[in-house]
């Protein structure tokens, strides 16, 4: 049995670390949110330059050819740090949904370019407040063209590439499919929505007449791809979620040790003490499911389904107490702009969010385990 | 027991409600209509119609009709504000001078400083805060550092207090002090009134996590006061503050502005969980059960504590519970009602989302709900220590001299 990352891996995600550490403390992370940048060109630059963007891209299409170990070691980093950059967009989900999908001309045209980060892509799924399902996708393709609203888009302003899930006609599943939609084509544009945390870019996305293709050229298969890819996608925002939990809990526990109430570091008392530790427990649980979830990823398992949405489930519940925890903690001061507390409490919304809440992806647990248990 | 108006009670709800009718706009005729969000607006539409509400004798109307009150029952008190609920009406800004400042003056101010301040603050003529909180503590509040030092008739005062809500817009202010260091902590301070305008009281606002500055830090530097400002004895500034914590405990709870059980069923209406409605999803069901039980649970502890009150009777503890649930609840219910928006819920947007964003807002605004007025954790430590009778624990600051005790940064 081996249920841990290679020396290799790690060797990685030290490295990704240390370049976080050094080039994206909480400061950058403020700096966006307070600012305009839809995400920080430098530290994007950064993790281009080390070749990041093009890890699990093959080497054919200009990427390294790893697989999805490598991307999660640096998912747990980027949410321990909380990046503003739009990593998870472009490549847990555009390069993705290409890499798994595309036909071999999708491939060529937009992998390398996500490679070697010159482009930022993402998925367009959601059209408002509520969940997005085969019944309800109002955004159509026909003739070549897409045409409806898409929101919120994650990285939507400065997408070059769009993967969108629209309406081809035909009953149930079958009338989704998924669209490639080049931005610079026309009939694409975009406007910032506000969202509970601005150090990631959200937009509308409004598409008149936009020129497209389908991905992979066969119409009709789009929700069960979508499916596959947010499976991916889950594993990975769970390494982040990971990471981001760890990042809370430490914040907790050194301000547990330093401040003092009634004569005594408030980390004596065991309201703090069994906070932090359910915290703790918490992002075991979380780690562990993203453990099997990253093997399963990475073999393509049979139990990818299942373990994907125990993932996504772990990760959001951990990271979510432990933000909301770590603010707690705090006192007075956790709840101010100047705090850091506040990164941590808004990207863990937004991580839970993203690519569907928690209690979308209990359902799909176990309606998975049902199918299983009835075979 | 029972829930009917006594023949008073209907005739008083009766005249409220007429008179409610020509002075408010009912929520249900109100559709786009909102209170001002500009602070100055909303102070001056504040300030006119507590004076309204003053002049007709339903401002503070449990207080005696010489101070401004209305000079009712508990339960014309609980008639009132259950029909005002029904009207697009401004509150808030006065809570905390009308719930804890003046009656912190009243029982233990001087016979001239009651004169002067109990009629101006019903009215809504003055506003007042409440400056306890400090950097080096805020549950501790008892181990407060600004000084007041005694010179001749006055008192100087240096220091800094955070967290104090309003602030920015109040006339004067309940602070408490450390008048003596060398005696153990909750026996050396002293509580003033102040004035807020004074030009040594400088008032810093705090930006909050929810992006707006509802509370502030406030520094003193040679604030003068005359020793006719005291509340109480010096030194008895703990028993003193306790009145106006009292008094707090009974003044939190409300959830106004938030999204509810209401809401959320019309959300899961609107809303799908693996394409189907959310409303016939079991878990969605079970949690809208629980929170709808919690808020029934909520309002009749509160309608048991206001018979006691108005029977005469002291209430029990049973009101320490409802900031523990309600502040929680204000989360977790924000929560969900993001999660039940899907992606979508990520979008923070009046215009965009549900129930005019509040599920956003109450999400952000519970995290600062949960550590406001006694944190969730120094609220349990009371039911425990002081309801249940459990031994505190172990305080290695208590007898000591204020300035041995240990302390943090
Ligand atoms: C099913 C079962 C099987 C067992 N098998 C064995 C066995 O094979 N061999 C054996 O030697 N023992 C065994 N035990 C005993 C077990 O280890 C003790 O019951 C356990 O350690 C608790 O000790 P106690 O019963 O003295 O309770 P106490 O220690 O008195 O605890 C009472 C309560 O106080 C709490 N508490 C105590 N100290 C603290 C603290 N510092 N902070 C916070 N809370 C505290 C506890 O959590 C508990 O809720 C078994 C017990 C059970 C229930
Ligand atoms: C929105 C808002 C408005 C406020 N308005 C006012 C105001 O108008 N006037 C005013 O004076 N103050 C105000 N406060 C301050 C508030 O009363 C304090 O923030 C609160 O009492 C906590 O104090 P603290 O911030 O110093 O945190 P700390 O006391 O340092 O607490 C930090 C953490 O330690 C825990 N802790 C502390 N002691 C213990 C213990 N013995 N056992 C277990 N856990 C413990 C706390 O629960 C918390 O989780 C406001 C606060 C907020 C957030």
């Amino acid at each position: 049995m081996n249920l841990d990352f290679s020396d290799d891996q790690k060797m990685l995600k030290e490295q990704v670390r240390k370049f976080l550490a050094d080039k994206c403390p909480m400061s950058v992370t403020r700096r966006v949110l307070d600012g305009d940048e839809p995400y920080a060109k430098e530290v994007w630059k950064g993790l281009v330059d080390m070749g990041l963007t093009g890890t699990a891209i093959p080497e054919e299409f200009g990427g390294l050819g790893l697989g999805a170990l490598e991307l999660c070691v640096i998912a747990e980093e980027l949410g321990r740090a909380a990046a503003p950059v739009p990593f998870s967009s472009s490549i847990y989900l555009a390069a993705e949904a290409i890499k798994l999908f595309g036909t071999q001309k999708q491939k060529e045209t937009w992998l390398p370019k996500l490679a070697s980060g010159e482009m930022i892509g993402t998925v367009a799924i959601s059209e408002g407040t509520h969940a997005a399902h085969p019944r309800n996708i109002e955004t159509a393709f026909s003739g070549g063209k897409v045409n409806g609203v898409k929101q919120p888009v994650a990285d939507g302003g400065e997408a070059g590439v769009v993967v969108v899930a629209v309406n081809t006609g035909g009953s149930g599943e079958q009338a989704v499919s998924l669209a490639i939609v080049d931005t610079k084509a026309g009939g694409v544009s975009s406007e910032a929505v506000r969202t509970l945390d601005p150090s990631r870019e959200n937009v509308t996305m409004t598409f008149k007449d936009a020129p497209a293709e389908i991905l992979g050229d066969k119409q009709g298969e789009g929700w069960s791809q979508l499916s596959r890819i947010l499976d991916g996608a889950a594993v990975l925002f769970a390494f982040e979620q990971v990471g981001g939990t760890e990042a809370a809990l430490e914040m907790a526990r050194e301000y547990a040790l330093e401040r003092y109430a009634f004569g005594r570091q408030i980390g004596s008392y065991q309201a703090i003490k069994h906070k932090l530790a359910d915290i703790y427990v918490k992002k075991e649980l979380a780690k562990s499911n993203a453990y099997f979830g990253a093997m399963m990823l990475n073999d393509e398992g049979a139990e990818l389904p299942e373990a994907a949405a125990a993932s996504r489930i772990a990760g959001s519940d951990a990271y979510v107490f432990a933000a909301q925890e770590n603010v707690q903690t705090h006192g007075g001061i956790g709840y101010t702009w100047e705090s850091d507390c506040q990164f941590h409490y808004r990207r863990a919304k937004l991580l839970a969010l993203t690519i569907g809440a928690p209690i979308q992806w209990k359902e799909k647990l176990v309606s998975r385990l049902e199918a299983k248990n009835a075979a | 027991m029972d829930f009917n108006d006594t023949p008073e009670e209907a005739a008083y709800r009766k005249q409220v409600r007429a008179w409610l009718d020509k002075n408010a706009t009912r929520k249900a005729d109100a559709k786009g209509m909102e209170l001002p969000r500009d602070l100055d607006a909303l102070i001056a539409e504040s300030k006119a119609w507590q004076k309204k509400k003053a002049d007709a004798g339903y401002a503070c109307i449990t207080w005696p009709k010489e101070w401004g009150g209305g000079g009712g029952t508990t339960i014309d008190n609980v008639i009132y504000s259950q029909e005002e609920a029904n009207y697009l009406v401004p509150g808030g800004i006065f809570a905390i001078g009308l719930g804890m400042c003046i009656p912190t003056v009243m029982t233990w101010g001087p016979e001239e400083a009651k004169e002067r301040f109990v009629r101006p603050a019903v009215r809504g003529e003055e506003i007042w805060c409440q400056l306890f909180s400090e950097p080096a503590g805020g549950s501790d509040v008892a181990g407060l550092r600004t000084r007041a030092e005694k010179d001749g008739d006055e008192w100087v005062i240096n220091g800094q207090k955070v967290w104090t809500s309003g602030a920015h817009f109040c006339d004067y202010g309940i602070l408490l002090t450390r008048t003596d260091p060398n005696v153990p902590k909750h026996k050396g301070l002293t509580m003033f009134w102040i004035d807020m305008k004074d030009p040594a009281v400088e008032v810093r606002p705090i930006k909050q996590m929810s992006g707006g500055s509802e509370f502030n830090e406030v520094f003193f530097t040679n604030l003068r006061v005359k020793d006719s400002q005291r509340l109480g004895k010096p030194g008895d500034g703990w028993k003193v503050a306790l009145t106006t914590l009292m008094n707090e405990r009974l003044a939190v709870g409300g959830s106004q502005g938030n999204a509810d059980t209401d809401d959320l069923i019309e959300l899961a209406r609107d809303t799908t969980i693996a394409g189907e409605p959310a409303i016939r999803h079991g878990g969605v069901r079970e949690r809208i059960a629980d929170w709808y039980v919690q808020a029934q649970g909520l309002k009749f502890t509160r309608f048991r504590t206001l018979t006691a009150l108005s029977k005469g009777e002291t209430p029990g503890p049973e009101s320490s519970i409802s900031k523990i649930v309600a502040a929680k609840k204000m989360q977790d219910l924000g929560s969900f009602g993001m999660d039940l928006q899907d992606m979508g819920g990520v979008i923070r947007d009046r215009k965009l989302s549900p129930a005019d964003g509040a599920y956003t807002e109450q999400w952000i605004g519970a995290a600062g709900y949960r550590i406001a007025g006694g944190t969730d954790e120094i609220l349990r430590n009371i039911v425990a220590e002081r309801v249940l009778g459990l031994p505190g624990e172990i305080r290695v600051d208590k007898d000591l001299p204020f300035n041995q005790a240990p302390k943090g940064k």
